[in-house]
C-alpha cells in the first residue's frame, strides 16, 4: 500500500484514570481505503482509545485530526456529525421501532410534518440494497438476527455520511456465514474510501480482513505493522508484551507431588455445550496450574465450569479420585472449590457491603443463614485479613467499593481463603491492580501452593505463568491444545503453543 | 452537650436523623394546632391519647412496611400485599361464619393464605424469571379477584369477640393493633439481624451476581422475602378485618401498597436494593399516619391533603438524598464566604 494522507490521526494522546494510565501518548493514524486493526489484550487500552475517539470520554491531552480538521468532539453526537461512526459488539439500536426507523431515526423523511412513512421505507430500502439485505424494512428490528441487526447498525452508521467507522467486537455473536456477509460489506465499503477501525480478538479474522495492524499494551502504542508482513507468532508477542529469547531458563524448579496421592481435583474431558470442548486437567494438593492463551481462548470458561456456574455437557470433574456433580457455585463450594472470579465488580465484590461483612460472607453462606457468625468473630477474621493481606483501609467497616482494584481483589482472595478451600480457582487475579498489589498477590500464590492447596490460576502474563506453574494448560478457541510440564515450562514455550 | 452531639451523629450515620426530624416536626405542627392532642388519659384500663391514635391508626401500614422492606431490600418489589389483605380477610371471615374453627386456627389459616400468595409472587420472580412489579402487579389484579369470589361477590360480616380482639381488643391498656406491630417487629428484627438472613437479603440487593459466586443461596433467599412480604401482608388484612367486623373484598388495602412502599423509601431503603432497615420503616409508616392526622386537625380543607401530603415526603426524600446534601452543603460554603 502506498503512503497517503492519512484520514484521521492521533498524535501523543493521554487518558489518565484515577491510579491508571490508560492511555500513554499513543500516535495512531488511520488512511482512507484501509482496514484498521486494533489489538491487544484486556486493559490495553483499545476500549479507552476508542472512546476518546468518538468521545464518550475527553482526552487529557494530545491531539487528533480528522480530514485535516482538529477533532475534539465532547459527545458521541459530535463525533457522530464529525463523521466518526461506530458500532459496538451489543447493537445499541431500539428493537421494537422498524428497520426503517432505525435507519432513519432523527432525520426522518416529512411531508405537511408528518413522518412520510412510504418515502421513509423506499430510502431504508435503498440503503440497504447497498449491503445486499432485501428485508421487510417494516418490520421490528427484534424480529431479525443478531447478524442482521448488526448490519443495520452499520448500515446506518455508514449512512450518516462517515468517514470513520469504528466496530468494536462486530463478529462476537455471530457464525461463520454472517462474519463472511460482514467482510463482504466491509471490503466494499473500504474500497468506497472509509477507513475501518476493527476492534477484535480473533486474529483469524484480522488476517483475513485488515490492511494494517496497531498493538496496544498496557495503554502504550507498542507498533503499527502492515498485516502481510508481520506473522502471527510475532504478533502474538507483541500482544503479550514478551520477545523470543530461545532460550529455555526462567522457570523456577518445582518439586514434582506426582504419583503420592489421589488428585485433589481431576478434570476429564470436559465440555460445556457452546462453550468449552475436551478439557482434561490434573491438579495435586500443593500444584499451580497456569491457564495460558489469548483473551477469548477459553480461560474463563473453565473457571466457571468447574465453579458450577455452566454445567458440563460431557465429561467429569473429580476431587480426591471420586466423581463429583458441580451445578452450582454452592455446589463447588460444598466440594471446597473456590473462585475469585476475572470481574471483580460484577462477581466479586458486594459494593454496599462493609470490608468485614464481604469478608467473611461466604464462610456464612457456607454455614448457613441461621448459624450466623458472631460479630466479634467476623472482626477477628476481618482484622487478620487486613493485616494479612496489607489491605488499605482506614477501618473495616468501610464499604468495599470504596476501596482500590487492588485491595478489592485481596478482600475477595480474603473471603475464599476464610473458608479454607482444597482448590482455589484465580480468574485473572493481577489484572488492573498496582504494581505493588500484584508482587503480593503472586507471593501468596506461592505461601498456598505450600500449605497444600491446589490452585488453578488464568493469566495473561507469561511471566507470572512460569514463575509460579507446576503445569501450564494453553487453551485456543476453547480447546486444550498443549499442556506443559517441567522444564517445557518458559516463555517461549508457552508462547510458541499459543501461536502454533 | 457532647453527648446530645455524639448522638446526633450516631443517628446521622444510621440515617435516622432526617426521618426522625420530620416526624418531630409533624407532631411539632399537631401540637400548635391542638395543644392537647398528645395528653394522655386512662379511662376503662385503656389508655387514651392522641399519640394511642396514630400508632393505632398506622399499624396496617407499619406490618406491610416491615414485610415490603425487605422485599425491597433484595431490589425486589410487591405490589400485590392490599390484594393479599383482601385474601386474608375473605379466607378468615368465610371460615368464620361457616365454620366451628377456634379463632386461632383461623388466624393461622389466614396467616398461611398470605404465606402462599407470597411464595406465588417469589415463584413467578424467581422460577419464572418474571420482573417483581409485573409479577405482583398480577395478584394485585387477580387477589381481589379470588377475595371476591371467596366473599361471592358480598361484604361478609360477622359477629365474633374473639377474632375482633386482634382488631379493636385492649391490651395492657395498648390496642392490640400496636402490640401485633411490636411483636412483628421484634420477630422480623431477631429473625433476620439476629442470623445472618438480613446480611444475605442486603448482599444479594446490593449485587446478586457477586453474591451467587460467593455461595448465598439467592434464589430461596428471594423466595423467602415474598413469603414474609406476604404473611405481614395478610397479619395487616386480619386486623383491618377485625376493626370492621367485616370482610370488604373491594376495599380493604385499597392504595396500601403505594403507603408501604413509601414508608420503606422514607425510612432511607434505596428502591435499587441493598441496606435497610425495619425501624425505619415502621417509622415512615408514622410518619405518612402523623401527616394524615395533622393534616385533618390543622382545619385545611380536606381537598388539599393529598398535595400537602406530597409536597412534605418530597422534603424528607430530599433531605435524604445525597445529591441535595452535597448541593445544600456547596450553597452554606458559598454564602458564608
Amino acid at each position: 500500500m502506498t503512503a497517503t494522507e492519512p484520514l484521521l490521526s492521533l498524535r501523543g494522546v493521554r487518558k489518565e484514570f484515577p491510579g491508571v494510565v490508560a492511555l500513554d501518548d499513543v500516535d495512531f493514524d488511520v488512511r482512507p481505503s484501509e482496514v484498521h486493526a486494533l489489538l491487544g489484550e484486556n486493559g490495553a487500552g483499545k476500549s479507552t482509545l476508542i472512546k476518546v475517539l468518538t468521545g464518550a470520554d475527553p482526552r487529557d491531552r494530545g491531539e487528533m485530526w480528522l480530514d485535516s480538521e482538529s477533532l475534539s468532539p465532547r459527545s458521541v453526537g459530535e463525533a457522530q456529525a464529525a463523521g466518526i461512526s461506530t458500532v459496538y459488539q451489543e447493537v445499541n439500536l431500539l428493537p421494537n421501532l422498524s428497520v426503517a426507523q432505525n435507519l432513519l431515526l432523527g432525520r426522518e423523511p416529512r411531508r405537511f410534518g408528518l413522518t412520510d412513512w412510504k418515502r421513509m421505507n423506499a430510502e431504508a430500502r435503498e440503503t440497504l440494497k447497498r449491503f445486499r439485505l432485501d428485508i421487510d424494512v417494516s418490520r421490528p428490528l427484534s424480529q431479525f438476527s443478531v447478524a442482521i441487526q448488526q448490519l443495520v447498525a452499520i448500515a446506518r452508521g455508514v449512512d450518516q455520511k462517515a468517514k470513520i467507522l469504528v466496530l468494536d467486537e462486530p463478529t462476537a455473536s455471530l457464525d461463520a456465514g454472517e462474519v463472511e456477509i460482514l467482510f463482504d460489506i466491509l471490503r466494499s465499503l473500504r474500497a468506497d474510501g472509509l477507513g475501518i477501525i476493527f476492534v477484535t480478538h480473533f486474529l483469524d479474522q484480522v488476517y483475513e480482513l485488515s490492511d494494517r495492524i496497531t498493538v496496544l499494551r498496557n495503554g502504550q502504542k507498542i507498533g503499527t505493522f502492515n498485516t502481510a508482513a508481520l506473522p502471527r507468532a510475532k504478533l502474538i508477542q507483541h500482544m503479550l508484551g514478551y520477545e523470543l529469547q530461545g532460550t529455555t531458563a526462567g522457570h523456577a524448579p518445582q518439586t514434582t507431588l506426582a504419583g503420592t496421592k489421589d488428585a485433589a481435583l481431576e478434570v476429564d474431558g470436559a465440555c460445556v455445550h457452546g462453550s468449552i470442548q475436551n478439557i482434561s486437567l490434573t491438579a495435586l494438593s500443593g500444584e499451580a496450574i497456569g491457564l495460558a492463551g489469548l483473551l477469548g481462548s477459553g480461560r474463563t470458561e473453565v473457571c466457571r465450569a468447574l465453579f458450577g456456574l455452566d454445567t458440563l455437557s460431557a465429561g467429569k470433574i473429580c476431587r480426591n479420585g471420586i466423581e463429583v456433580g458441580i451445578t452450582s457455585p454452592r455446589g463447588a463450594i460444598a466440594n471446597s472449590i473456590a473462585l475469585c472470579p476475572e470481574d471483580r465488580k460484577t462477581n466479586g465484590i458486594i459494593g454496599d457491603l462493609s470490608v468485614r461483612e464481604n469478608i467473611a460472607i461466604a464462610l456464612q453462606a457456607r454455614r448457613g443463614w441461621w448459624r450466623p457468625i458472631p460479630l466479634r468473630e467476623q472482626r477477628t477474621l476481618a482484622g487478620t485479613a487486613i493485616a494479612n493481606f496489607r489491605i488499605a483501609t482506614p477501618d473495616m467497616e468501610k464499604p468495599v467499593r470504596l476501596l482500590s482494584g487492588g485491595n478489592q481483589q485481596k478482600v475477595i482472595l480474603a473471603r475464599w481463603l476464610a473458608i479454607e478451600p482444597d482448590v482455589l480457582l484465580l480468574d485473572e487475579p493481577t489484572r488492573g491492580i498496582d504494581i505493588g498489589a500484584h508482587t503480593e498477590i503472586l507471593r501468596l500464590i506461592q505461601q498456598l501452593c505450600d500449605r497444600g492447596m491446589a490452585l488453578i490460576v488464568t493469566s495473561s502474563e507469561l511471566e507470572e505463568l512460569v514463575a509460579f506453574s507446576h503445569r501450564v494448560v494453553v487453551l485456543r478457541d476453547f480447546r486444550q491444545i498443549a499442556v506443559l510440564e517441567g522444564n517445557a515450562i518458559t516463555e517461549d514455550g508457552i508462547l510458541q503453543a499459543i501461536a502454533s | 452537650m457532647n453527648g446530645l452531639r455524639r448522638m446526633f451523629a450516631a443517628l446521622k450515620r444510621h440515617g435516622a436523623l432526617w426521618p426522625l426530624t420530620a416526624l418531630g416536626l409533624i407532631w411539632l405542627v399537631i401540637l400548635i394546632a391542638n395543644p392537647g392532642f398528645f395528653a394522655f388519659t386512662v379511662q376503662d384500663g385503656r389508655l387514651f391519647s392522641g399519640f394511642i391514635d396514630i400508632l393505632n391508626r398506622c399499624a396496617p401500614v407499619a406490618l406491610i412496611a416491615i414485610g415490603m422492606s425487605l422485599v425491597i431490600a433484595t431490589g425486589g418489589i410487591d405490589l400485590s400485599v392490599g390484594a393479599v389483605m383482601a385474601i386474608a380477610g375473605a379466607v378468615a371471615a368465610n371460615l368464620i361464619v361457616g365454620s366451628d374453627l377456634p379463632v386461632i386456627l383461623i388466624v393461622g389459616i389466614g396467616l398461611c393464605a398470605g404465606l402462599a400468595a407470597g411464595l406465588m409472587n417469589g415463584t413467578l420472580i424467581v422460577g419464572l424469571g418474571i420482573q417483581p412489579i409485573v409479577a405482583t402487579l398480577i395478584l394485585l389484579v387477580a387477589g381481589r379477584g379470588v377475595a371476591q369470589l371467596l366473599n361471592d361477590g358480598q361484604i361478609i360480616t360477622f359477629q365474633n369477640e374473639a377474632f375482633a380482639f386482634i382488631g379493636v381488643g385492649i391490651l395492657l391498656g395498648l390496642p392490640m393493633p400496636i402490640w401485633l406491630v411490636l411483636f412483628i417487629l421484634a420477630a422480623m428484627l431477631f429473625l433476620t439481624r439476629g442470623t445472618a438472613l438480613g446480611m444475605f437479603i442486603e448482599a444479594v440487593g446490593a449485587n446478586a451476581s457477586a453474591s451467587r459466586h460467593a455461595g448465598i443461596p439467592v434464589r430461596s433467599i428471594k423466595l423467602a422475602v415474598y413469603g414474609i412480604a406476604g404473611i405481614c401482608a395478610a397479619l395487616a388484612g386480619l386486623v383491618a378485618t377485625a376493626d370492621i367486623q367485616g370482610a370488604d373484598a373491594n376495599n380493604v388495602g385499597l392504595w396500601i401498597e403505594l403507603d408501604a412502599i413509601l414508608a420503606v423509601v422514607i425510612g432511607g431503603t434505596s428502591l435499587m436494593g441493598g441496606r435497610y432497615s425495619l425501624v425505619l420503616a415502621v417509622i415512615g409508616a408514622l410518619i405518612i399516619q402523623s401527616l394524615n392526622t395533622a393534616i385533618v386537625l390543622s382545619g385545611i380543607p380536606p381537598k388539599f391533603n393529598l398535595v400537602i401530603k406530597s409536597v412534605v415526603i418530597i422534603g424528607v426524600l430530599l433531605l435524604q438524598s445525597s445529591v441535595a446534601q452535597a448541593q445544600l452543603a456547596s450553597l452554606r460554603e458559598r454564602l458564608s464566604t
